[in-house]
């Protein structure tokens, strides 16, 4: 799995996949999406997007450590100690922003679903990936957001740096999901290179 | 130098100067505390990508390439890094433009 972006004339880049990068990258955005949460798509469409937009997100943090990692708290951080004071401007910000910041990762996993549907890939070759450069930016935060989810399941540390877990034997379970985010990471810092050039 | 013409032509009217404005009326009471500013404070994770972290500061914040280049690299190295300040509703806009980025960030006062 080598796959990595190049930039395109006009914007934009695009990456040669194979059938099993394609499905790989599909089920994991998959994933990604049943983790992150439906959308306000159940029932009826015009009473729930009124409501929707009277609905208060959640006031706590996620339990689990990647969604708490994808919607983390706003005030306090790593080096302060909360008090209630910055406890409560937390909850009160994620009330107003949390749902908005869950449809924005939603429709990030989805655009890259929906360019992987539309590929048509041979057995041989695989399939070239063309994104324009609107599709560029839903892809980057799509990859990151697996990245964040992968890295944190995997807990990842600064001193990994791939290195630690590249040598994991291959019997260790954690193997495939290894060279997922580190395939993943190639794709990502090859679409930054391709829109930075 | 050229200076406005004496007199006072277009747009240069002299304006009277407020007559007699009653002394001690205003109270020192009534000075408003300067606002301590807000700021929005990036820090580092395991995960996030350099590339990416300096790519976010260029787009969203419009950082020339060395200023988001400086900024990624006082989070690798040093934790964390102040990447906007202003008011606390405009940090609140960075740190959910942030969040949507998928960075670790927070908004605080800056004391």
């Amino acid at each position: 799995m080598a796959g990595h972006f190049e930039p395109q004339p006009g914007g934009g880049a695009a990456v040669t996949l194979d059938e099993v990068e394609i499905s790989i990258l599909r089920s994991l955005a998959v994933q990604l999406l049943e983790l992150v949460g439906p959308g306000d798509d159940s029932g009826d469409a015009a009473d729930d997007l009124l409501a929707s937009v009277f609905r208060d997100g959640p006031s706590e943090p996620p339990a689990d450590p990647v969604l708490a990692r994808l919607f983390p708290d706003a005030y306090g951080g790593p080096d302060r100690v909360p008090d209630d004071d910055v406890r409560a401007a937390s909850a009160e910000f994620r009330r107003y922003t949390e749902n908005d910041l869950r449809a924005r990762k939603r429709d990030d996993a989805l655009a890259l679903i929906r360019s992987l549907d539309a590929l048509h890939p041979e057995p041989e070759t695989g399939a070239v990936l063309r994104l324009a450069p609107e599709e560029c930016r839903r892809w980057l935060g799509a990859l990151n957001d697996l990245r964040l989810a992968i890295g944190t399941r995997l807990e990842v540390t600064d001193e990994d740096d791939g290195g630690e877990l590249l040598r994991l034997p291959e019997s260790d379970p954690r193997k495939p999901m290894v060279l997922a985010y580190l395939w993943l990471g190639g794709l990502q810092e090859t679409l930054v290179e391709s829109l930075m050039s | 130098m050229h200076g406005p013409a004496p007199g006072g032509s277009m747009g240069r009217v002299s304006v009277p100067v407020e007559i007699e404005r009653p002394e001690s009326s205003e109270a020192p009471y009534a000075v408003p505390e300067p606002d301590v500013p807000w700021v929005t404070v990036v820090h580092n994770d395991p995960v996030n990508l350099m590339s990416y972290v300096a790519y976010v500061f260029q787009s969203y914040f419009g950082y020339s390439k060395d200023k988001a280049h400086q900024l990624m690299l006082d989070v690798h190295h040093k934790g964390r890094a102040v990447v906007s300040s202003g008011s606390r509703e405009e940090m609140e806009r960075d740190v959910q433009a942030m969040h949507g980025y998928g960075l670790w960030a927070t908004l605080q006062q800056d004391r």
